[in-house]
């Protein structure tokens, strides 16, 4: 208990109190505070446990840089975010947060004895861990290591909030609204462009904050940019990644600060904003100090303590002792001994000090010792004093003291100019790494780009010990709980590259991306190799700056906006008639109509009878279509497919197969010829947009001669398939101006007339071996003619049938589906439909291809029939083949099962797959492997009912 | 997300309204039938891969649906021009 509110001073308002708690005991702070500043003000100094020791873990920062204080934030069911960092947690009423990784409690952690075992949880712990017996890895270290780490728990409900999104144009985008933010946004504003001003803060002003002498000026400056039409200011918002041609991403918090009863409308809201300059004025942010106990709460980052003075009017310590290796810790040390904070001492590793820095504490009754160094800081749950030592060799000295404040430098924020592929120069004077050159229309201001005052100083990785390395707890890495010491192993075990270095050690990996600690692990690394910095690189920053919500960067895209569902004009009649649906692509379409208690089996068995001996409709709407029109149209398909279309005939149809120019199928389906210039393609459901693109593509670029238009009619036409012995009774009544006689309607025609008084292209087609007919009308008729179709259909016992029995019915006629019995490895022969090749032509897509050695080469996998020695046995699509079932595993799989069904019609199953050599193993018995056992199946041809095709004829 | 410009529609739009279409100046042979199975493999699967200029297709999809012609920097994703089908290769 050491840290206190001060008397006064801050930017809180301390009439208005706020309660809130913390591990479910009341606290309270007043409004303005953060979760940490308010904690701190009542004298709490653990707020964690560290990720991989359970060590006891306090503040080290006043920002989003903070490492250790994560905390979970519950604001009722669904609403529960964890790993917040507590000093970017604003209070409200009613705030509840939790602290993370403690078992059971913060105070009394079981699994700190871990801590005593660290000699167990070495630098590669998981990679060489990972390497030890497989059954010891699962049953033992797997769980031990899930129980341990990880950072929080995730949600385990569904998010009820909704995220907004927006996009956003502007000529200058300044994220940052620190001094130099605040100051490019007015600069920008007054050349009359649009400017917009982001800052990840409650409020604007980033480092003028915490230094009273400058909010006088804030408050002018806020006021002006508010007066400006042409400036938007947003707070709380953070700019989470810079990505091409300055889009900027942020994501607004809207609701996290208010009490749950007053959040209203969205959480957060994505900012997606194209800017034409990007200045980045992000600041920089202060290095920890790495020596012995340098992560025992109490010890912080200078620059905090005097946030939280300064700001936020807490003092962190009654007693504090500063290391400085920098000029800003002798500043800070004053600006907090001004603010009424007791600084017992100051500790310098340089022995040449600034005359006015010395003076002050000297003014300021501060006890100064240059030269030396801090070699270790004592105690369990609080610091209660440290060690310094002249130059950091020998015994030193003890010092009492209730805080450490650390004071090693800055670091610059270059993670969205790095973001952009800007890239750094080191800088020696900041030990840091600086904005170079970026061919982005982007620059960086302030401390971000290396113009700032913090004074001078050193950069140092590690502060002098007498201790060896191998034996200190100094931490690099707070948050992964990376020491010196794992990074000296790292290279002592090879690792030279500080993209390795960081990957083993696990060093800046974790969710604050290293920002306390890249710095200092890149230093440590340089010294242990003995090379500069420089040589050794550095890793890379990628978004997010901060953890990001999931839920803002979906925004509006879940549930039913998550991808557009398609649906056809007959959707809802099914959806009245108890259709089960199934996603095909993008499209809803019927799987099966279930009558009273059936099952898919049972309905699938009952619509598969019902097409065989009466009849059947079937909603075909989804089918891809394309309108080929133009005087070159025959010439541009003839070279599209693989079949001849010059010699069709007006009024015919053909089936088309289209390959890539690899030679393996990817499409295929029914077109007609409805005039020598005019044809009605169709493709498969899901290939349409697919096929399309690939015709555009050979028609513009490489045969940009040919004289054709192509457009999509797929959502122009509602088709109707009516299957069945029966078809042509059911849509005699309902066609006009067509004679559907079968000699002057036969099998693969077209007619155009009229049904139900629309317009239609009336096709005779069959992909279940029935006598068959497809109803083209537009889609605005598609529901009309479908119920004029259905009544009529109900004299003559017919059925609607969905998907799942359009499947059955032509997989007992062997015809392919492709995506299915196909896998783009494919070819026509491959396949059993080498009598779609055009043997003539002198070229098409693919036919190249189809002369290729490997592709007429013997052992090919051929499509081929199953019919498994248990009739009863259906197997599984997908289910590996093997020739030898006693074979030793790994056996040698020669194919796998393409479609399965129970055909209700042969009273058997039936099965399709693509076997090596499969069209010379007729008659073998191959065997399919299955966790319950192996099934035996003897190949056959693919073509399992009414092999002559009579049925085609009613 | 980049932005691309269209030489056709002559704006530039964002990178959803585009597809990708490869690289770019691989003309299709007028007589494949004449090709041996080494350039036959060029045509289809060789491809340059640069590290920087790289000349690649793109199509504006979601736009006048016109396939066109741009360098493209592969390390810095910028676009030095675009240009229409059938110009020569820049
Ligand atoms: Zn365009």
């Amino acid at each position: 208990m050491s840290g206190f509110r001060l008397a006064d001073g801050g930017r809180i308002d301390r009439r208005t109190k706020r309660t809130f708690t913390f591990d479910g005991k009341a606290r309270w702070g007043y409004a303005g505070d953060s979760l940490a500043s308010a904690l701190l003000a009542q004298g709490q100094m653990l707020f964690g446990r560290s990720f991989k020791y359970h060590r006891p873990r306090g503040i080290l920062g006043a920002g989003v840089e903070e490492p250790n204080a994560l905390v979970t934030v519950d604001r009722g069911p669904g609403r529960v975010t964890p790993n917040l960092r507590a000093p970017s947690v604003p209070i409200y009423d009613g705030l509840h947060a939790t602290s993370q990784n403690r078992f059971p409690t913060l105070k009394t952690d079981l699994i700190a004895v871990n801590n005593v075992f660290s000699a167990f949880f070495p630098a590669g712990f998981y990679n060489k861990t990972f390497m030890w017996p497989r059954a010891a890895w699962e049953k033992v270290y797997e769980p031990i290591i899930r129980r341990l780490a990880g950072l929080g728990d995730s949600p385990t409900t569904r998010d009820p909030d909704h995220y907004d999104a927006t996009y956003a144009h502007c000529e200058t985008l300044v994220v940052g609204a620190g001094p130099a933010g605040i100051a490019a946004a007015l600069e920008a504003a007054a050349s009359g462009g649009r400017v917009f001003l982001i800052d990840e803060q409650e409020e604007i002003g980033g480092g003028a904050l915490s230094d009273p002498a400058q909010w006088a000026w804030l408050a002018e400056a806020s006021a002006k940019l508010a007066a400006l039409d042409n400036v938007t200011v947003l707070a709380r918002t953070t700019a989470i990644g810079h990505y091409h041609q300055n889009f900027v991403v942020a994501a607004e918090r809207l609701t996290d600060h208010l009490a749950v009863d007053e959040a209203e409308g969205p959480r957060e809201k994505l900012w997606r904003i194209r800017a034409g300059e990007v200045v980045l004025a992000m600041g920089a942010i202060e290095r920890p100090l790495v020596f012995e106990g340098n992560d025992v709460p109490g010890v912080m980052l200078a620059s905090a303590a005097k946030t939280f003075a300064l700001r936020y009017g807490v003092a962190v310590g009654r007693k504090l002792i500063v290391m400085a290796v920098h000029d800003s810790g002798w500043r800070d040390a004053l600006a907090l001994h001004k603010a009424g904070v007791n600084i017992a001492a100051i500790v310098d590793i340089r022995r040449d000090v600034a005359a006015d820095l010395i003076e002050g504490a000297r003014d300021a009754r501060i006890a100064c010792y240059q030269g030396y160094a801090v070699t270790s800081a004592s105690g369990g749950q609080a610091v209660n004093g440290v060690t310094i030592a002249l130059a950091g060799v020998g015994k030193g000295q003890k010092l009492d003291c209730d805080g450490v404040l650390m004071a090693g430098g800055w670091t610059p924020t270059v993670h969205l100019w790095s973001h952009a592929k800007g890239t750094l120069r080191w800088d020696e004077a900041w030990g840091a790494f600086l904005p170079d050159k970026t061919h982005e229309n982007l620059r960086c201001v302030g401390a971000c780009g290396g113009d700032w005052d913090f004074g001078k100083g050193l950069s140092i990785g590690l502060l002098p010990a007498p201790k060896p390395l191998h034996e200190s707890k100094a931490f690099v890495d707070f948050q992964n709980d990376v020491k010196a010491r794992d990074i000296g192993l790292a290279v002592q075990e090879g690792f030279r590259s500080i993209e390795h270095i960081k990957r083993y050690t696990t060093n800046g990996m974790a969710t604050d991306q290293g920002k306390t600690s890249n710095l200092n692990g890149l230093q440590i690394a340089s010294g242990v190799l003995h090379r500069p910095v420089t040589e050794i690189g550095l890793t890379t920053f990628r978004p997010p700056y901060t953890p990001q919500s999931f839920g803002a960067i979906l925004g509006h895209h879940k549930e039913a906006l998550f991808q557009p569902l398609r649906k056809t004009v007959i959707d809802d009649w099914a959806a009245d008639h108890g259709a089960v649906y199934e996603n095909v692509a993008q499209w809803r379409r019927a799987r099966y109509f279930p009558q009273g208690s059936e099952d898919m089996d049972a309905a699938v068995a009952r619509e598969c009878r019902a097409v065989r001996s009466a009849v059947g409709v079937f909603d075909a709407s989804t089918l891809g279509k394309i309108e080929v029109v133009g005087p070159d149209a025959a010439e541009f398909l003839n070279r599209m497919y693989t079949n001849p279309w010059k010699s069709l005939e007006p009024g015919r149809c053909r089936y088309g197969l289209l390959l890539g120019e690899h030679g393996f199928i990817i499409d295929d389906g029914v077109s007609a010829r409805l005039a020598p210039d005019r044809f009605h393609l169709t493709t498969t459901t899901g290939g349409a947009a697919r096929v399309l693109n690939m015709m555009e593509d050979y028609l513009q670029t490489e045969w940009s001669d040919l004289d054709v238009w192509l457009t999509s009619t797929t959502e122009q036409w509602a088709v109707i398939a009516v299957q069945g012995p029966k078809a042509r009774r059911v849509i005699a009544p309902l066609v006009e101006g067509i004679d559907l006689s079968p000699e002057a309607f036969p099998h693969m025609a077209v007619r155009e007339g009229q049904i139900c008084g629309v317009e239609t292209r009336l096709f005779r087609v069959s992909f279940t071996g029935e006598l068959g007919f497809e109803v083209n009308v537009p889609a605005q008729h598609g529901r009309l003619v479908w119920e004029a179709i259905w009544a009529e259909g109900q004299k003559h016992g017919a059925v609607a049938y969905g998907t799942e029995t359009m499947h059955v019915l032509r997989a007992e006629k062997g015809f392919i589906i492709v995506g299915q019995d196909t896998d783009g490895t494919v070819t026509p022969d491959d396949a059993g439909l080498g009598w779609a090749v055009g043997k003539k032509k002198p070229d098409f897509v693919g036919k190249r291809s189809l002369a290729r050695p490997d592709i007429v080469a013997p052992g090919r996998k051929q499509l081929v029939g199953l019919l498994t020695d248990d009739p009863q046995a259906v197997l599984e699509e997908g289910a590996q083949i093997v020739a030898d079932p006693n074979q030793p595993v790994p056996m040698t799989m020669i194919g796998h099962v393409t479609s399965s069904y129970h055909s209700a019609t042969l009273g058997r199953s039936i099965a399709m797959a693509l076997v090596a050599g499969g069209r010379d193993r007729m008659g073998d018995t191959l065997h399919i492997p299955m966790p319950n056992g192996t099934i035996s199946a003897k190949v056959v041809a693919p073509m399992f009912y009414d092999a002559e095709g009579s049925r085609l004829n009613g | 997300m980049l932005l691309i410009h269209c030489p056709y529609c002559d704006e530039a739009r964002p990178e959803v309204e585009f597809a990708y279409g490869g690289e770019a100046h691989i003309a299709r042979p007028v007589d494949p039938s004449t090709y041996s199975d080494e350039q036959w493999e060029e045509f289809l699967y060789i491809r340059s891969n640069p590290r920087g200029r790289h000349h690649e297709r793109w199509r504006h999809t979601h736009g006048c649906g016109r396939f066109f012609n741009a360098v493209r920097d592969t390390v810095s994703d910028v676009f030095e021009t675009t240009y229409k089908a059938g110009e020569a290769r820049k």
